[in-house]
């Protein structure tokens, strides 16, 4: 059957790194990073992507509410401005952990995805329930997915997709527990990586079925049916999310010119996303991974790299992988090491995460 | 919207009971614990898969559904598309435990990775080897319209031969899977009131 | 030893949740990893845990893991030498 297209019209993000989108992508290509040492209590010093909290608080519409839920409304605030909610407008949430520092004190109730999600909805005056997608480390590109496949579907004519995750001791104790944590901010790809750099943001795209700056090509969230800790190594569910998206854009999957990729700096991560990669043919399309500048932001990642790979598209620029310098992944990949000018017509963005999931999508600027 | 696509078959495991296509399958002892009655339960499937025991409480309850559910059945295709309630609070709060003291701060690595509500998907796709399409959401109650919609999306896109969808809740001693199969084959249509029918 | 052997096989059969084995069933050399106790990457993360936890062992490198935890003979060899608890 014919599917209605569905088009990416704008986005924000509020990240360590700004508050809004322009911010981010100013001081992005000026070279700035976000990661920071700080401390993290019984975690002790990480290098983590962690926000100023008092520079938020001026600017979050309500007065109350938690870091997170501030970041949130922050990010969303001016897309549902311009793109007003109708009763037809989805609000898909994407989040991993949420309020989850609430059961430091105790508050179970505070601490569930639901709750947080009525108090979004709430608040940026949404008129349908919120869809949450919890998908581990996909959950921010997934939710773009859901999105895409509930208007093709007809149970919504548009969308905003909301993403954020905060760093918490919950999370940094877990990937402290897994060896996971990188003495250093995280490098993707280079041979002295040493696992990730955690982070936080937000952000949020409108989409819709009216024609917008970006169509939405195809995509794929395969699962690698192999271990729910570490990725295949051969990159099986990588591999098939890609070719799923390409198979749905009806494309030549030469005709890519740039991949924004998940990137995490752990060994096995890269190692994996390079071997997907290269049996599908993609070790010369300019590759980058954000992770270097902002840390792994869990389930923002996908929807903020997203979001810097629209405004990428549109200046024209791709950027370096920050805390790249060597390669060190078993297949070849053309990982981009300085700023670089190039028109982007089609784009694939990645992610993978826990559980053996995969997520990919295509989109292409008009 | 539905046309051609069937709910196949279903099974629903709530209060120490197990269902299949509506009817009573197997009663556990009515006073047993939710770990007591998952054991004797996965005894009864008569399985090696030791696996099974290092799963948290949410992945036991969607391993033992899933695979009741998919007893004799072709699994080539069939992608998951479920719900809950509760995400992995369940398991959240055991990790919260093993890092809120300062002296007794030894969080587990096997806990943590069940922080997450899509690891009993994870789960399922190792255990039944499917390589397909997963998505988990987290909703007050089952969202009915927007599971339908996308079981219909992933079966007319082509991108999956069936659908396991449903409900997967648990916290602390509440618990109470619905796992059912769309496909194109059966009786029963894919529509709102039958799928809600399963949850009566 | 011989005691800290046996209490290192209760340990272990309890924190990986090895539902069907008993003390009994693990000889001193068996391989804990691949063919033997068919144990994975998760549970040589736990493991490091249970030093730490239990014997006040901090590995300050983690793929010493995978010397140490060949089998019950090398884990309690090491632990005997660098306990502190």
């Amino acid at each position: 059957m014919d599917w209605p297209s569905v088009y990416l019209h704008e986005a924000n993000c509020v990240s360590p790194l700004g508050l809004d989108l322009p911010t981010n992508w100013e001081r992005l290509t000026e070279g700035h990073i976000g990661i920071v040492q700080a401390d993290m209590g019984k975690c002790g010093n990480v290098f983590v992507g962690k926000m100023a909290e008092d520079a938020i608080i001026p600017r979050a519409p309500t007065a109350t509410g938690t870091l997170l839920e501030h970041m949130m409304e922050i990010a969303a605030a001016p897309l549902v401005k311009k793109y007003k909610p109708t009763a037809r407008t989805a609000l898909v949430l994407s989040t991993t952990k949420g309020n989850i520092s609430l059961l430091d004190s105790g508050d179970i109730e505070g601490a569930r995805v639901s709750v947080l999600a009525k108090k979004i909805a709430a608040r940026l005056g949404i008129h349908t329930k919120p869809v949450v997608v919890s998908h581990a480390c996909i959950s921010g590109l997934l939710a773009v997915i859901a999105a895409k496949r509930l208007i093709q579907m007809g149970q919504y004519d548009d969308a905003i997709v909301l993403a954020g995750d905060v760093v918490s001791e919950f999370v940094v104790s877990g990937f402290q527990a897994f060896q996971a944590m990188s003495p250093f901010p995280c490098r993707p790809f280079d041979k002295r990586r040493h696992g990730v750099s955690l982070g936080e943001a937000a952000a949020c795209v409108y989409m819709s079925r009216e024609k917008g700056a970006f169509k939405i090509l195809g995509d794929g969230a395969i699962n690698d049916a192999n271990h729910i800790s570490g990725p295949s190594r051969t990159g099986e569910g990588l591999c098939r999310s890609i070719a799923a998206a390409v198979q749905e854009a009806g494309i030549d999957i030469g005709s890519i010119d740039y991949i924004s990729a998940h990137g995490t700096a752990t060994l096995y991560n890269d190692e994996m996303e390079s071997v997907a990669f290269s049996r599908l043919g993609l070790e010369q399309v300019p590759l980058n991974s954000l992770k270097g500048y902002y840390g792994h932001t869990l389930g923002a990642s996908g929807l903020l790299e997203l979001a810097v790979t629209m405004k990428s598209m549109e200046e024209g620029v791709l950027l370096p992988t920050q805390g790249f310098g060597e390669i060190g992944v078993s297949q070849p990949l053309n990982v981009l090491e300085n700023i670089t000018r190039q028109q982007t017509r089609r784009a694939l963005k990645t992610a993978s995460g826990f559980g053996g999931s995969n997520a990919a999508m295509i989109i292409e600027r008009r | 919207m539905t046309d051609n696509m069937y709910i196949e078959r279903s099974c629903r495991i709530s209060e120490n009971t197990i269902w299949l296509d509506g009817a009573p399958y197997w009663k556990g002892l009515p006073a047993a614990s939710f770990i007591d009655f998952a054991k004797e339960a996965f005894r009864l499937l008569k399985v090696d898969y030791p696996k099974f025991y290092k799963m948290d409480n949410l992945s036991k309850l969607v391993f033992l559904a899933a695979d009741f559910l998919l007893q004799q059945q072709d699994k080539d295709g069939i992608a998951l598309v479920m719900a809950n309630r509760s995400s992995s609070l369940d398991t959240d709060i055991k990790h919260q435990q093993s890092i809120q003291e300062k002296e007794s701060f030894f969080p587990s690595p096997a806990t943590f990775v069940y922080t997450l509500p899509n690891i009993c998907e994870g789960e399922l796709c190792i255990r039944h080897q499917l390589m397909t399409e997963n998505i988990f959401l987290v909703d007050e109650c089952f969202p009915t319209e927007t599971i339908e919609m996308y079981a219909a999306y992933l079966l007319r896109s082509g991108k999956a031969k069936r659908v396991m969808c449903g409900w997967a809740e648990l916290f602390q001693e509440n618990y109470d899977a619905v796992l059912y199969l769309v496909g194109p084959n059966g009786e029963k249509e894919h529509t709102k009131k039958n799928i809600e029918d399963l949850f009566r | 030893m011989v005691e800290l052997k046996e209490e290192l096989k209760g340990k272990i059969i309890e924190v990986l949740n090895l539902e069907d084995v008993t003390v009994g069933d693990i000889q001193d050399g068996d391989a804990l990893f691949g063919d033997g106790l068919g144990l994975d990457s998760i549970d040589a993360l736990e493991l490091i845990v249970l030093l730490d936890k239990e014997y006040g062992i901090k590995l300050s490198d983690p793929k010493q893991g995978k010397a140490i935890f060949k089998s019950i003979e090398t884990m309690a060899a090491y632990i005997s030498e660098n306990r502190t608890k």
